[in-house]
């Protein structure tokens, strides 16, 4: 009934299935503060479009629930956000290296500073998280593991497998 | 619908396909690029300026810098129409949305003319 578009401020949408965008750390659990949300409601209706969803939308993250699901979620747009300035360092870091001989010198010289190298592990650490929390969700749009209980089995994999992949990368820059 | 002026393709059901594409483009040129240098781990400037100047790999960097650039805008939408609104913010809520939105636009842009000029730049 919410397929479409229009209920819900064309957001990256499923073709067959509403709120294909990762939302759950938003829809996950409404808040133990109901006065608060009734009014975020209104507001949020208000403002954004004249076809009301009926569908309660709470997007205060400091009154809501974590569940695994919701904290794989906030990750992954934090590890977004987070790649999305790093890729500042990254491109810096391949012009640097592809410009010359010397400069490929200096760039393997930066990353084996302690500032700059821990900058880098981080920048792969939330690479290779954002990556499988990524395959998780192409993983759901071809129907696997939508169910609640495989959502948090795989909810948990994701922070376990990237964890490993953090370690391991770790080990290979230092 | 005005609060839609800003997202990528217009369309809800255009910028899920333009995030799920530039995903798969960018899984591939990560496992590619992680790959080499894995293998790879006495790299040289030479060969590394030679696996960036092969036809195949500068085309395959260009896909992978446009999809970067598609695939980070849908997500800074995403995220910045999410949190900077005025249901958060108050009345400025809209205008800190839109400068962070341009901030974030220049930003992606900047990246796009770079990565450009690093890679075809010779």
């Amino acid at each position: 009934m919410f397929a479409d578009s229009r209920t819900y401020l064309r957001r990256p949408q499923h073709p067959l299935r509403p709120a294909a965008t990762d939302r759950s750390h938003i829809t996950a659990r409404l808040s133990r503060k109901p006065a608060a949300n009734i009014l975020s409601l209104a507001q949020e209706s208000g403002q954004r479009s004249k076809v009301k969803t009926g569908r309660p939308t709470n997007l205060n993250l400091f009154s809501i629930k974590w569940p695994v699901t919701a904290l794989v979620s906030i990750t992954h747009r934090i590890s977004g956000i987070l790649l999305f300035l790093a890729t500042a360092l990254l491109l810096y870091l391949l012009d640097l290296s592809l410009a010359s001989e010397d400069g490929f010198r200096r760039a393997g010289e930066l990353l084996s500073a302690p500032a700059a190298s821990f900058i880098v592990w981080l920048t792969v650490a939330a690479l290779l998280y954002h990556l499988i929390a990524g395959c998780r969700h192409l993983l759901m749009d071809i129907g696997v593991g939508e169910s609640w209980r495989a959502g948090r089995s795989t909810a948990a994999a994701v922070f376990v497998l990237s964890a490993i992949g953090a370690i391991l990368a770790g080990l290979w820059i230092w | 619908m005005v609060t839609n002026a800003t997202s990528l393709g217009r369309s809800g059901l255009f910028d899920w396909l333009i995030q799920r594409v530039s995903a798969l483009v960018l899984l591939a040129y990560t496992v590619c690029i992680l790959g080499s240098l894995l293998l790879a781990p006495e790299l040289d400037h030479a060969s590394w300026r030679a696996q960036f100047d092969s036809p195949v790999m500068q085309i395959f960097s260009l896909i992978a810098l446009l999809s970067l650039c598609a695939h980070a805008w849908v997500g800074v939408w995403t995220v910045t129409t999410d949190y900077l609104n005025e249901a958060h913010l108050g009345r400025a809520g809209t205008l800190i949305r839109l400068l962070t939105q341009a901030a974030c636009a220049l930003l992606t842009l900047v990246y796009l003319l770079w990565g450009v000029r690093i890679i075809w730049g010779g």
